[in-house]
């Protein structure tokens, strides 16, 4: 009962929170999530600062995830307006935006993000398929009817092209929205492709049973999970030469001179590739809106303007020069924003 | 000992020293040997860590600056001819980089330095914080346009990392973001004393800047951020922690309570500061709806986390008063509160301060449960100390960051400028806590020899 007490109570004051927000409310936007997002809202953030009346909205990073739990808390002053993510929304995450009466949300896809496997600039060059990651780090491989424990060490056992150099991996955690487009597009393909998956589901397993194998990834050393940022894969990378990493694009155009990028079934990852869809491992990115909070912080409706303007996210904007690769639906986008249509219209 | 005669006394000898001694001797010169290497290891370390804070750290106080005459050239920066700031606020930050540039390759022709770059090569060498500043230059006085001012505009941080051997000619070979013939320009106009590296405040004034453009991100925001939330750890942590303690040491029962509440301060001290920051996010912000990412939450969020701090330091030093002095006064008929607050505690203020002193700078360091409060943000506004944006409370209400917090998101970015920049912050964080500790220590001769 005393729960039901304590909701009760909040709920009242989050009401007289609410209605004091509808007679003077905070003046700037504010936005929280991913941490791949941070740096190109921060360059919009910024530009708007300099271009509009309106005061520099306040960015914080911490996930996709933490962001739309955020995001769902409900609606009033002491809420985000924004939530940056590097993954679309989930169901789940709808309805409990819902449960809080955050039902009105504007998606914003405003470019794409490139995945790219990096090495030491002095190092052997790399031509991986999919296929090569997955024979790397699978953490089982199926031999002969069996499951069997990875054998491979070297890339030149899992494939007779590649260079012979110890496999050294520096992965994203699993906390990572990239970790995911990593299992999903490079290792399930990898396993497709090998044909592992038939080999297994031959072997028993249901469907779901083989992709959860598939995705598994070893945990003897061979590859290790990097929980912080990219800065931490280039250290590694700069103490163990035959560390191979995987980075975000924007982040290995930043550093071009001490590292060098690997081709993906047989393709460089390029800005131009990625936008086309030639290299394989990439995905969108996002912002998500509260629409209840247009028209009452004052400078939101610009700020997402502005976002997906030309100026700015288009092919010669300063967020594609930092590594963003443009979307190239922007002008259904830009008017999306701008008539404010809802997710599911 | 050979030709001493037989005696009943024992064979020692005060010259000679017998195996007992000896092995006593050998163990205690052993011990300052450990003694020692544990003082070196200690002083080996910290010189470690000042060298690669302050080699990679003390560039960030010099910056580059480039200063050639700019053209304002009235059909590009005011179209309408009119000089209403209003209307030349539609030509954005955008618009006024070919005006830079244009500017520079003219200046480079009429010098007759020669170069083989385009306009978009020559406009990459400058700061893109460059355009905004000549904007907000022009906005703020329109009688600037159609003239040419000298002015002396930041370089861009690949240009800038050359002056400060972080760029090289090799590296630039790989770098996509500079190239070796900007890099010979920038060397050329260097030599002519238009490309300058100097000493620069504004690495301590100004914001954060985006991953974009590392010349410009400055600890402005950061230090007043910190200096607010010192602010409120102090007004509020020192007089509660000092009133508990006094009650708890001096007045309180000794009972089942008072242990019990005694064993919950230390446990407190202990628990990890994150915790705080959960509890911050749900009563100052969810319940009480203050703002969130303002300094007054992140104040009383580290006032809870530095109070058990406080409260230790302050019953120990409670305590180390000899309990005379407590007896003298009540026996010459103080009361019990007189007898505390004229002699026991200016007593006990030493040890008080130092307690004070080092749950503050343990707050200055803290980031983790700043982390849940929003403050790990980016935020270019400097905060007001009583916010002018509406708040549901306007006492230090706008958002801010921390100096821990920027050396945090520096560290994040995937721009190499950056290191520079966070060692930079380290040492700023360094020398705050220096000069904390050094109030701290003059407080407190003051204090002692008054007594």
């Amino acid at each position: 009962m005393s729960f039901a007490k304590l909701s009760v109570s909040v709920l009242a004051v989050a009401a007289v929170s609410v209605t004091a927000a509808a007679a003077q409310s905070r003046d700037n936007v504010q936005i929280a999530g991913s941490s791949t997002v941070l740096p190109y809202a921060t360059i919009v953030a910024e530009a708007f600062g300099e271009n509009f009346e309106f005061p520099t909205p306040v960015v914080e990073s911490g996930g996709s995830s933490t962001g739309l739990r955020r995001f769902c808390e409900g609606v009033g002053e002491n809420t985000i307006d924004i939530a940056n993510s590097s993954r679309s929304i989930r169901e789940s995450e709808i309805a409990t935006c819902a449960e809080n009466g955050v039902t009105d949300i504007i998606e914003v896809r405003f470019g794409y993000d490139g995945i790219v496997f990096a090495s030491d600039i002095n190092g052997n060059s790399f031509e991986f398929t999919p296929s090569d990651w997955y024979m790397a780090l699978a953490a089982e491989l199926p031999v002969d009817g069996a499951m069997v424990a990875n054998p491979n060490s070297n890339w030149s056992q899992v494939n007779g092209d590649l260079p012979d150099q110890e496999i050294a991996a520096f992965i994203p955690g699993t906390r990572h929205g990239t970790r995911e487009v990593f299992d999903e597009r490079v290792i399930l393909q990898g396993c497709e492709d090998t044909g592992s998956m038939a080999a297994m589901m031959e072997m028993g397993m249901d469907e779901d049973a083989a992709e959860e194998a598939c995705m598994e990834i070893r945990a003897d050393g061979v590859s290790v999970d990097i929980d912080g940022d990219y800065t931490e894969t280039l250290a590694r990378i700069d103490a163990d030469a035959n560390g191979i990493g995987v980075f975000g694009l924007a982040f290995y155009e930043n550093n071009t001179d001490r590292l060098q990028v690997a081709t993906m079934n047989g393709i460089v990852p390029t800005v131009d590739a990625i936008a086309t869809g030639e290299y394989p491992v990439s995905r969108p990115l996002f912002f998500y809106i509260k629409a209840a909070h247009l028209g009452v912080i004052p400078g939101l409706q610009e700020y997402a303007d502005f976002f997906v303007s030309d100026d700015i996210a288009g092919d010669w904007g300063p967020l594609a020069a930092y590594g963003l690769v443009a979307d190239p639906e922007l002008a259904a986008t830009q008017a999306a924003v701008a008539d404010g249509v809802l997710m599911g219209e | 000992m050979t030709d001493m005669p037989i005696s009943t006394a024992p064979k020692r000898s005060l010259y000679a020293q017998d195996a007992r001694t000896k092995k006593r001797n050998r163990a205690e010169a052993r011990f300052r040997t450990y003694g020692m290497a544990a003082v070196l290891t200690g002083i080996l370390a910290l010189i470690v860590l000042l060298t690669s804070i302050l080699g990679n750290g003390l560039s960030s106080f010099r910056q580059t600056y480039i200063s050639y005459p700019i053209e304002l050239a009235a059909e590009r920066l005011d179209p309408e001819g009119n000089r209403n700031p209003e209307e030349m606020a539609s030509v954005t930050t955008f618009g006024y980089v070919p005006v830079l540039a244009m500017s520079l390759q003219a200046f480079l022709e009429g010098e007759g330095i020669e170069h083989s770059m385009g306009g978009r090569e020559l406009a990459a060498m400058l700061s893109e914080e460059a355009p905004a500043q000549i904007r907000n230059m022009v906005l703020a006085n329109p009688d600037l346009i159609g003239t040419t001012i000298d002015a002396q505009i930041l370089v861009g941080g690949r240009i800038d990392g050359f002056f400060k051997g972080r760029v090289t000619m090799e590296s630039a070979e790989r770098d996509r973001n500079v190239s070796v013939a900007q890099l010979e320009l920038a060397q050329v106009l260097a030599d002519l004393g238009i490309v300058e590296t100097r000493f620069n405040w504004d690495f301590i004034t100004w914001p954060d800047a985006s991953g974009s453009r590392p010349e410009a991100a400055g600890l402005g925001v950061a230090i007043i951020g910190s200096f607010y939330m010192m602010l409120v750890v102090l007004a509020l942590a020192l007089p509660i922690g000092v009133a508990a303690s006094i009650y708890l040491e001096e007045f309180a029962p000794k009972n089942r309570l008072t242990d019990l509440i005694e064993v919950n301060i230390s446990n407190l001290a202990a628990v990890p500061s994150i915790v705080f920051g959960i509890l911050g996010l749900a009563v100052f912000i969810n319940f009480m709806n203050f703002n969130q990412s303002s300094p007054l939450v992140g104040g009383l969020v580290l006032t809870l986390m530095t109070l058990p701090t406080i409260i230790i330091a302050t019953r120990a030093s409670l305590r180390a008063v000899p309990p005379s002095i407590r007896q003298a006064a009540l026996g010459l008929g103080a009361s019990k509160m007189q007898s505390i607050f004229h002699h026991v505690l200016p007593l006990a203020m030493p040890g008080i301060l130092t307690g004070t002193i080092i749950g503050l700078a343990q707050a200055l360091g803290e980031t983790a449960p700043l982390l849940l409060i929003g403050m790990v943000a980016f935020v270019r506004e400097y905060p007001d100390f009583l916010s002018t944006h509406s708040n549901t409370f306007p006492l230090m209400g706008d958002g801010a960051t921390a100096l821990p917090v920027q050396v945090y998101s520096w560290t994040q970015r995937s721009d190499p400028a950056f290191v520079e920049r966070a060692s930079g912050a380290i040492i700023v964080l360094l020398v705050f806590l220096l000069m904390m500790n050094l109030i701290a220590i003059l407080l407190r001769r003051r204090f002692e020899r008054r007594w």
